[in-house]
This record gives C-alpha cells, sequence and structure tokens, in this order.
C-alpha cells in the first residue's frame, strides 16, 4: 500500500513554503508524515542536515508527544517548540497525518513564524483537501 | 504506508525489525550499516538507554537503486523489545511497508518469541494493517550459539511456533557474524517492493 500527491500539489506545496516561510529568513523547511516520509524538503543550501534522520526523529518525537498527550487527557498538542542557542525547531500538525518542521535562526521572530506557519498550514490543508477525502 | 513522490521519481518506504528484547534487532541494523557504509550517506540514529537496550528505535536510511525509473528509499527501524515499551513499538511501527521479526534462537528465549509475534500481531491491527497480509520474513537469530554449546531451538519447533501458520519466509542467521544478515534485508526489501511495483507506473 502506498500513497502519492501530483506534481501540481508538490509545485504548489513548495510555493507555500517558500513564500510564506523560506522568504521570512528560515534555515530549513520540511513537511513530513507521521510514518517520517519526507513529501516535500526546502533549505537554505547552507545547513546540510541529515533530513531523513531528522524526519524520523521528528515523527517519533512528535507521536511520543501526542500519545503523552492523550494519557493526560489532552486530545493533541498541535505544535511544539524547541529553543536552542543558534537554531530553534518549530513542529506543527498538518490535517490529521502530516507534520511541518521548521528549523529557523534567531533572526526570526517566534511570533511572526507562528502567524506564517498558520497561514501556510491553512493553504497546504487546501492543496491536500482533494486527496485526504 | 510508502511515499510515492512522481516529482522526484523516488518512493520512501519503511521496513520494521520487530520481536523480543535483545533478539539482535539493533545488531542486524548494526551489520547493515557496516557493510553497507558505501550505500548509506548518513550516520544510524541510536536511541539507546545506559544498558545498550534500545529505548526508542534505530533508524538507517538504505537506498536500494531504481526500479521503474523510481528511485527506491528504504527507511531501517528497529523497536524495543523490551514488554514495556509497547507504546513505543506501536508508534515506531506505524506506516510500516515491511517487517522483519527476529526472532532468538535461544531455547530459554522460546516463550519470549511467541509473545512478541502476539504483540506484532496485535500492534499491526492497531494499526489497521493484518499480519497476514503485510511482507513480513522471519530470522531464527544467534545461530551460532550452537557451536559454544549453549542450548538452541530447533529449526522445526521455530517452525512451528512462529510459522506454522504465516508460512512466510525464515532464514537462519547469526547477527553478530553477519551470516544471513543481508540475505535477510534481501528478503524483506524485495517483498515490500514487488508489493509496491504495481503502483509504480
Ligand atoms: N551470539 C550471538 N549474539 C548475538 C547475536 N545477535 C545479537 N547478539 C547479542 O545479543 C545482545 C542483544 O542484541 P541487540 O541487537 O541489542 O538486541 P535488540 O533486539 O536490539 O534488543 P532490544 O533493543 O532490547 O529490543 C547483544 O549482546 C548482541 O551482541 C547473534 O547472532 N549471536
Ligand atoms: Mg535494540
Amino acid at each position: 500500500m502506498s500513497y502519492t500527491f501530483g506534481p501540481e500539489q508538490l509545485d504548489g506545496i513548495e510555493e507555500v513554503l517558500q513564500n510564506d516561510l523560506m522568504n521570512l529568513g528560515v534555515h530549513s523547511v520540511v513537511l513530513i508524515d507521521t510514518a517520517g516520509n519526507i513529501i516535500t524538503h526546502l533549505d537554505n543550501g547552507e545547513m546540510g542536515h541529515d533530513i531523513y534522520s531528522l524526519a524520523a526523529l521528528a515523527a517519533g518525537n512528535f507521536g511520543a508527544m501526542s500519545s503523552m498527550a492523550k494519557m493526560i487527557g489532552e486530545k493533541e498538542f498541535s505544535l511544539l517548540f524547541h529553543k536552542g542557542i543558534k537554531e530553534n525547531l518549530h513542529f506543527s500538525k498538518v490535517s490529521t497525518d502530516f507534520l511541518l518542521v521548521t528549523i529557523f535562526g534567531n533572526e526570526v521572530s517566534l511570533g511572526f513564524l507562528r502567524l506564517k506557519v498558520a497561514e501556510a498550514i491553512e493553504k497546504i490543508d487546501k492543496i491536500l483537501e482533494p486527496s485526504l477525502a | 504506508m510508502a511515499f510515492i513522490n512522481p516529482k522526484k521519481k523516488e518512493v520512501q518506504a519503511k521496513i520494521v525489525y520487530y520481536g523480543p528484547g535483545r533478539g539482535g534487532k539493533t545488531t542486524n541494523l548494526e551489520y547493515i550499516y557496516k557493510r553497507f557504509k558505501n550505500r548509506i550517506k548518513t550516520d544510524m540514529v541510536v536511541i539507546k538507554t545506559h544498558g545498550d537496550r534500545t529505548l526508542f528505535f534505530d533508524f538507517l536510511p538504505f537506498d536500494v537503486g531504481k526500479i521503474n525509473g523510481y528511485d527506491i528509499k528504504i527507511q531501517l527501524y528497529t523497536v524495543p523489545g523490551q514488554l514495556k515499551y509497547d507504546a513505543t513499538r506501536q508508534l515506531v511501527l506505524r506506516g510500516a511497508d515491511g517487517v522483519v521479526f527476529v526472532a532468538d534462537s535461544l531455547t530459554v528465549r522460546r516463550e519470549k518469541n511467541i509473545l512478541s509475534l502476539k504483540n506484532l500481531q496485535k500492534n499491526l491491527t492497531a494499526n489497521n494493517k493484518n499480519i497476514f497480509t503485510i511482507p513480513l520474513v522471519l530470522q531464527y537469530n544467534k545461530r551460532d550459539l550452537e557451536k559454544q554449546g549453549i542450548p538452541i531451538l530447533s529449526l522445526e519447533t521455530l517452525e512451528k511456533d512462529l510459522n506454522s501458520q504465516l508460512k512466510v519466509p525464515s532464514i537462519e542467521a547469526s547477527a553478530l557474524a553477519g551470516t544471513n544478515v543481508a540475505l535477510t534485508l534481501k528478503n524483506i526489501i524485495s517483498l515490500t517492493v514487488s508489493s509496491l511495483k504495481k503502483e509504480l507506473t
């Protein structure tokens, strides 16, 4: 069993991530599914992260947080933020089965990032909608 | 569930090594990592406890090459085998396209193998998958121990305990020595890929 998105959908997602997030100055952004597969990945070319491992860990981490949320009676945590010294990580749920991971430096404010992530997710939701029905 | 990217002509699929604690799942991945270093561009990710037991999962990306013009990228995972980590096991199993069940040949681990296989069935069901239809290979590991005079289960016993209903490929191996580790991997990859192949046009 497998699933796929059309090239137009993938182009559309890439465009949203480029315009709303990369142009804001974030270093890297990855859309993954909850199994850890990478749907789309963009970066500024300076990062060289091991993106497959990052996706596996992000999916595992988010899955663990969701399970903990359920244990304490929350439906789920829809976003997570980890602050580093130079780099920060932001995770946000996209529809039910996807996760947007954003890596950004301190030059981008968290408040503004959150706003832009929320906008991007709304657009991505619309793009994915026909496939998820 | 595998993801097919028509733009990059790439398929990502997930294979999970399952089985009782200390059965040799991590050792399988460590051997694959050493043996195929030229194909693996990154470090192996391990999340372990102090005592070397897997706490969350191990992860290793493995490039198979091209099939029908698609780049096949396989993500190899191990689960933590210890009973208490069931929630984590279920999480790692999520979206699996193929499973290697690593059974421990040690006579004293007989019951543990059977319980772990039942646990796999339960967790696949929880993920809307079926143990009878998912690509699955059994590995009877630690066959090398026989030479050291340590009591191990006969193949007939292992087949009867674990494979009498499943009837899937089963392979004798020693993950520590590397015997048949690659063969196990080859088997599960070919089963997994052929189950996806019809979806690649
Ligand atoms: N003799 C022998 N020992 C093995 C073999 N495979 C694994 N071992 C040993 O068995 C022990 C446990 O192996 P691991 O690979 O850590 O087992 P695991 O299945 O990952 O265990 P968990 O992470 O707890 O689920 C280690 O000391 C290994 O060296 C084998 O084929 N032969
Ligand atoms: Mg392990």
